[in-house]
């Protein structure tokens, strides 16, 4: 009895940690993703160490085995597959991490205001949610990738720049992922408003948006955490199923989709070059579905005295 | 019911607008347009006819007034001719719907008749060892991007193997007999329903496995295992039933979603399907195509949305479809 009243209590964070940790493929999946964002942040200076370029192509050494210049071989351009691998993992984490941030953002504002003001707005924000829920978001989306930038007044140099390329596909991936960020906020909002010391703020005079942004959404931290994880994979998913139609990343910017592209007619010619990007897509998108199942169960109580 | 039905038919009909136009807008933003094209295809074309053919087409007029003249000839039923197919687009996609209807509907069929009785084995044993196996089982699916598996299933089974067709729909000569063609159709079906139905099948399994591990935790279920009903019984008795509610829903959501979401699938296998035919409609400038395919599309998804709160209100008596409307 002593011994538990000495333990000194742990904050609510180490909590969920301890209980992530015992999580046995979250862990796995956690120490994955972080190799692979490492790899892929440095991936510049280990093509400098390596004294390879990832741009180069060399059409008189395409197709070659694995050897000590090339680790993983080449592929159908003379390029090194070892750091296009790299490079299109920096474009799939970078999409579906930021995509993901994105349709947080959108997803907690629409779905905070929503549940907290309720009445007529919550009914037309909440229409507009269901509304874009109901539409067949592949095609819809492939119709938003194809559209000409120069069209709605981007100048051409931009439009044809990577950077714009990459944040056209982050926007475009957003737009599918915030519903359900929005309908989870919206919930735990109208249960939340409820609560004593919502209530307690409110009879102190703080403003709607103090209440919501301060006193609200902090307490549904943890849902939107555990939203937001599971749909960093769908949108890469999305993102690689993008770029391999060739609507995604544009080459010569290297994607795990659209190094898949062509791989249909590589397939007998070099299995590796269609095998390896496809296997990342699904170890990655696997890794970061095991974590946010991991994290739901660290940051549910209920999961203690789970069956 | 009248009530909410037609209610939700006028809901329909407004998104259906709406979305016509935004469609319409988008598609006017993309490369090219059909003149480009024709222009491409004859070197010969002075600058004089250009201008007259924009005239013909009305590609001189604004967008807003192009819109309205081409929803006043879609309400009276005239959708237009497809550009690639030279034909009105709604034969060009009839026979695409049946097609979908096919394949979406068989993928379906089966992921439900197998991610049901899972999702229940696994939520009956919770944390053993055959849950942990189909848990497994379910993220891979989740995580599988659809045209990699296809991919892989196309150089198993079509080209390392040879026992299947790696696309298309059926032989140019496909035998004698009814049954000879029906074989052959089938032989053509068994990769594309196969990628569909795996795709499909972890997200089911998940949802049927929560769905009953909820209600395994409610207080009328102990009172039943109290009682001394046997536990095949309190299963299949009292909680099979309200576990279907949330999953039929989602059941239902998906599969009007099947109806542009076989569009990876139907691509990779050269199925000729709705979903390849708005892609390629796309891609090739096919305006009427493209849009007119979106907006059936959209109203097959509606269709199964409105199907999803039927079904709620039909497992749940509780839910009453009036207060909802």
């Amino acid at each position: 009895m002593s011994d538990v009243a000495a333990r000194p209590s742990a904050s609510p964070g180490r909590l969920v940690w301890n209980r992530l940790l015992r999580h046995r493929l979250a862990v796995v999946s956690l120490l994955f993703l972080l190799v692979l964002l490492i790899l892929s942040l440095a991936a510049p200076w280990i093509a400098d160490l390596r004294g390879v370029d990832p741009t180069a192509t060399d059409l008189f050494r395409r197709f070659e085995p694995p050897s000590a210049e090339h680790w993983l071989g080449t592929d159908d351009l003379g390029r090194d597959l070892f750091q296009r691998l790299l490079d299109g993992g920096r474009v799939s984490l970078l999409v579906g991490v930021s995509g993901a941030l994105l349709s947080a953002v959108i997803g907690a504002v629409i779905g905070v205001v929503a549940g907290y003001r309720g009445g007529r707005l919550d009914a037309v924000l909440m229409r507009l949610t269901d509304g874009v829920i109901a539409l067949p978001l592949l095609p819809l989306l492939i119709v938003i990738a194809a559209i000409d930038p120069r069209k709605i007044g981007v100048p051409v140099e931009l439009a044809q720049s990577e950077t714009f390329s990459l944040y056209r596909i982050i926007v475009i991936v957003a737009l599918t992922g915030w519903t359900t960020v929005a309908r989870l906020v919206r919930a735990e909002t109208l249960s939340l408003k409820a609560r004593d010391f919502t209530r307690a703020a409110q009879a102190l005079g703080a403003r709607p948006g103090r209440i919501m942004f301060r006193h609200i959404l902090p307490n549904a931290a943890g849902s939107l955490v555990v939203a937001t994880t599971l749909s960093i994979g769908a949108l890469i998913l999305l993102e690689s199923t993008l770029s391999f139609l060739g609507l995604g990343t544009q080459p010569p910017a290297a994607s795990w989709g659209n190094m898949l592209t062509g791989a249909q007619e590589l397939l007998q010619q070099a299995p590796i070059l269609a095998l390896l990007p496809g296997l990342l897509i699904f170890l990655t998108v696997m890794a970061f579905n095991f974590l946010g199942d991991g994290l739901q169960d660290a940051l549910d109580p209920r999961s203690e005295r789970r069956l | 019911m009248t009530r909410y039905l037609v209610s939700r038919a006028v809901q329909t009909a407004i998104t259906l607008a709406l979305m016509s136009f935004v469609v319409y807008l988008l598609i006017g933003l993309m490369p090219g347009d059909p003149i480009d094209f024709m222009i491409a295809g004859d070197p010969k074309m002075t600058a004089a006819d250009v201008t007259r053919l924009k005239a013909v087409y009305g590609l001189d007029k604004p967008l807003l007034e192009r819109y309205l003249a081409w929803a006043l000839q879609a309400l009276q039923g005239n959708f237009g001719y497809s550009r690639s197919y030279s034909q009105p687009v709604l034969a060009v996609l009839w026979p695409r719907l049946v097609n979908t209807f096919v394949l979406a509907g068989l993928a379906f069929v089966i992921a439900v008749a197998i991610a049901l009785p899972l999702g229940i084995w696994a939520a009956s044993r919770p944390r053993s060892r055959s849950d942990y196996l189909i848990n497994l089982f379910c993220f891979g699916g989740i995580s599988t991007p659809p045209f990699w598996l296809a991919l892989l299933l196309i150089t198993l089974f079509a080209v390392k193997l040879g026992w299947l067709p790696a696309g298309g729909q059926a032989d140019i000569r496909p035998g004698t007999t009814w049954w000879a063609a029906l074989a052959d159709r089938l032989r053509y079906l068994v990769l594309p329903v196969l990628t569909l139905t795996l795709v499909q099948l972890g997200g089911y399994t998940r949802f049927m496995r929560g769905a009953m591990i909820e209600v395994l935790r409610q207080d009328y279920i102990r009172t039943a295992r109290a009682k001394g009903v046997p536990e095949t019984g309190v299963r299949w008795r009292h909680a099979f039933g309200n576990a279907l509610a949330p999953v039929l829903t989602i059941l239902a959501l998906s599969f009007g979603g099947l109806f542009s979401g076989a569009l990876i699938t139907e691509t990779m296998f050269a199925w000729p399907g709705m979903g390849k035919a708005i892609y390629q409609a796309i891609l090739d400038n096919d305006y009427n195509l493209a849009l007119v395919g979106l907006l059936i599309a959209t109203l097959a998804t509606m269709l199964g949305n409105l199907l999803a709160d039927l079904a709620y209100a039909w497992v749940d008596p509780r839910v009453s479809i009036e207060q909802s409307a």
